[in-house]
């Protein structure tokens, strides 16, 4: 090696910096499961214990809730319901990326299309989408397509937003070296605009899913018919009909998990992976 | 034809139009809209394989000149021209994609020109080695020192193949250890490709320690006031006596320039 190559390597290396030391596996699980286990155990305390001292006629014990989960799981109710229900909320979530990306796109990169529309998006997406159950129904009648409409106009504007400022958060540096690199139009947004907005849209997506989840529960809850299969929100509303009080926080409860487990399961990693391999992530 | 070209440069033999400067401009002027005059009447000849330095203050619209040169900005009036391949541009952030590799960054550029696919990996790995980073291909760019980072960048403009590099102030955030040893690399790195270079600096020492003329400019509007030759042999060293002299001479110019905008009252105090 001459000297010039080999003063470049010693500076390399130097500014390289000292390999960090990596948390190992269980610990880091360690720190990231045990804060929101003992908030969980805090709250199972506390419920607890409000129903030791007051005896409130309507607020069932932990006990008695966990009790109506064992019992429907064991009916096989519960695992049906979710599946029913995960699977409404992923198709109606997925036909939501697909009708609001290109939507998106559109608005981001032509300004009078987004200066006539943008409003309306942030408008619709602060509507509450319950609020379009009723014409659902009397659109649609009582099936499938109205869960899917309202799923729809729950997540299409969040995700529609979630491009645009995915899009917007690209530094304009970006598309400058693109250009000079020789990319134009398609070439562009394919190698340099998406990517780089990659996780802005990922955003997007995450609430896209957490809209079109709880649009979902609430037109479950409302859209009941024999012919429709069972769904955690008609679960949960059928338990309200019976007065079966352990049943509807079962049935809340089992919302709440799902919504949990995409968001961990999912979106989570989905967004680290991400973050990491930019170097957007630090270190935990 | 791309792989033709790259075997003849692989062959070291730099395709010499004889005569015809690589970069032509000639009475270019610049506004934006009705905004004030930013470049006028700016005449620049730099010849096949001549590394021009450009520098001036604040305001002497450096950049946009590299811009205009560039393609991304159109002359308001006056003509721009640059023969072959359209030039390459680094700026002073390496603007690295954060989702690729450093030799993805490399290969993107080869794509975008059309390199031929079952070559762009060799020819990235290439073009790593002649920064002398061959090693740090899979590495990604928050990986990298920023001097590591502006060589990977440099290595992307190589791979646009064009003889015409621009540069605007890329070595102006590094430190000062890796801006030396930068320079060092830059100089060689030029001779190696033959390539002609046009570097915008407010760096006096920069400027005479890489260039073999360095252009003054004034400000606001942007003309050209000088140009010296700088008659030292390359490699210089930046902290040399020869460096400093025509240092020393330069700056007298600019600071010229510059007092030249002072406001009255501060004049008359």
């Amino acid at each position: 090696m001459d000297t010039a190559a080999e003063l470049e390597a010693g500076l390399d290396a130097l500014d390289a910096g000292p390999v960090e030391e990596r948390q190992s596996r269980t610990r880091r699980a360690l720190v990231t499961t045990l804060p929101p286990l003992l908030a969980l155990v805090a709250i199972l305390a506390t419920w607890q214990l409000v129903v030791l001292t007051a005896h409130p006629a309507t607020l069932p014990s932990p006990q008695e809730v966990a009790g109506s989960l064992r019992d429907q799981w064991q009916l096989g109710r519960i695992q049906e319901a979710v599946r029913t229900s995960l699977e409404r909320g992923v198709l109606g979530f997925l036909a939501s990326a697909v009708v609001a990306t290109p939507i998106g796109v559109l608005l981001a990169r032509v300004r009078p299309l987004r200066r006539a529309f943008r409003p309306l998006i942030s408008g619709l997406q602060s509507l509450p989408s319950v609020a379009w159950v009723p014409a659902a129904i009397l659109w649609f009648g009582l099936n499938e397509t109205a869960l899917y409409f309202v799923i729809l106009m729950g997540a299409v504007p969040s995700i529609i937003n979630g491009t645009i400022s995915g899009l917007d958060q690209v530094p304009p540096l970006y598309q400058r070296v693109g250009q000079v690199l020789g990319a134009r139009g398609l070439t562009l947004a394919r190698y340099i605009l998406l990517p780089a907005a990659l996780p802005g849209y990922l955003g997007g997506l995450k609430q896209g899913w957490a809209f079109s989840w709880r649009s979902l529960m609430a037109a479950e809850l409302i859209v009941n018919s024999g012919d429709l299969g069972l769904g955690l929100g008609q679960v949960l509303d059928q338990a309200r009909s019976l007065s079966d009080l352990p049943g509807v926080l079962a049935g809340i409860l089992s919302i709440l998990f799902v919504g949990i487990a995409v968001e961990l399961f999912v979106f989570d990693p989905a967004e680290r992976w991400v973050l990491k391999r930019r170097g957007l992530l630090p270190a935990v | 034809m791309t792989v033709l070209d790259s075997v003849r440069r692989r062959a070291g033999t730099t395709p010499e139009i004889s005569g015809a400067p690589a970069v032509s401009v000639r009475g270019l002027t610049k506004r934006f809209g009705r905004g004030p005059v930013v470049l006028d009447g700016i005449d620049l000849e730099v010849q096949q394989g001549e590394f021009v330095c450009l520098l001036g203050a604040s305001g002497c619209g450096k950049s946009t000149l590299l811009n205009v040169v560039a393609g991304l900005d159109r002359p308001t009036a006056g003509a721009v021209s640059v023969p072959g391949h359209s030039p390459s541009l680094m700026f002073q952030e390496p603007a690295l994609f954060p989702w690729l590799t450093a030799g993805q960054n490399v290969e993107l550029a080869l794509r975008l020109r059309g390199f031929p696919k079952i070559e762009r990996r060799e020819e990235a790995r290439r073009l790593l080695a002649i920064v002398r980073l061959e090693g740090a291909g899979e590495k990604r760019p928050h990986e990298l020192s920023g001097g590591m980072r502006q060589r990977v960048a440099l290595a992307r403009a190589l791979a646009q193949d064009s003889k015409v590099l621009l540069m605007d102030e890329p070595f102006a955030a590094l430190d000062a250890i890796t801006r030396d040893v930068l320079h060092d690399e830059l100089t060689r790195i030029r001779t190696e490709v033959g390539a002609t270079v046009l570097f915008v600096t407010h760096n006096v020492r920069e400027a005479v320690r890489l260039g073999d003329r360095v252009v003054l400019l004034s400000s606001r509007p942007g003309r050209v006031v000088r140009e010296f030759a700088v008659e030292i042999s390359q490699p210089r060293r930046i902290e040399s006596p020869e460096v400093a002299a025509l240092s020393v001479e330069i700056t007298e110019h600019l600071r010229t320039e510059i007092r030249r905008h002072a406001q009255p009252k501060v004049v008359t105090s």
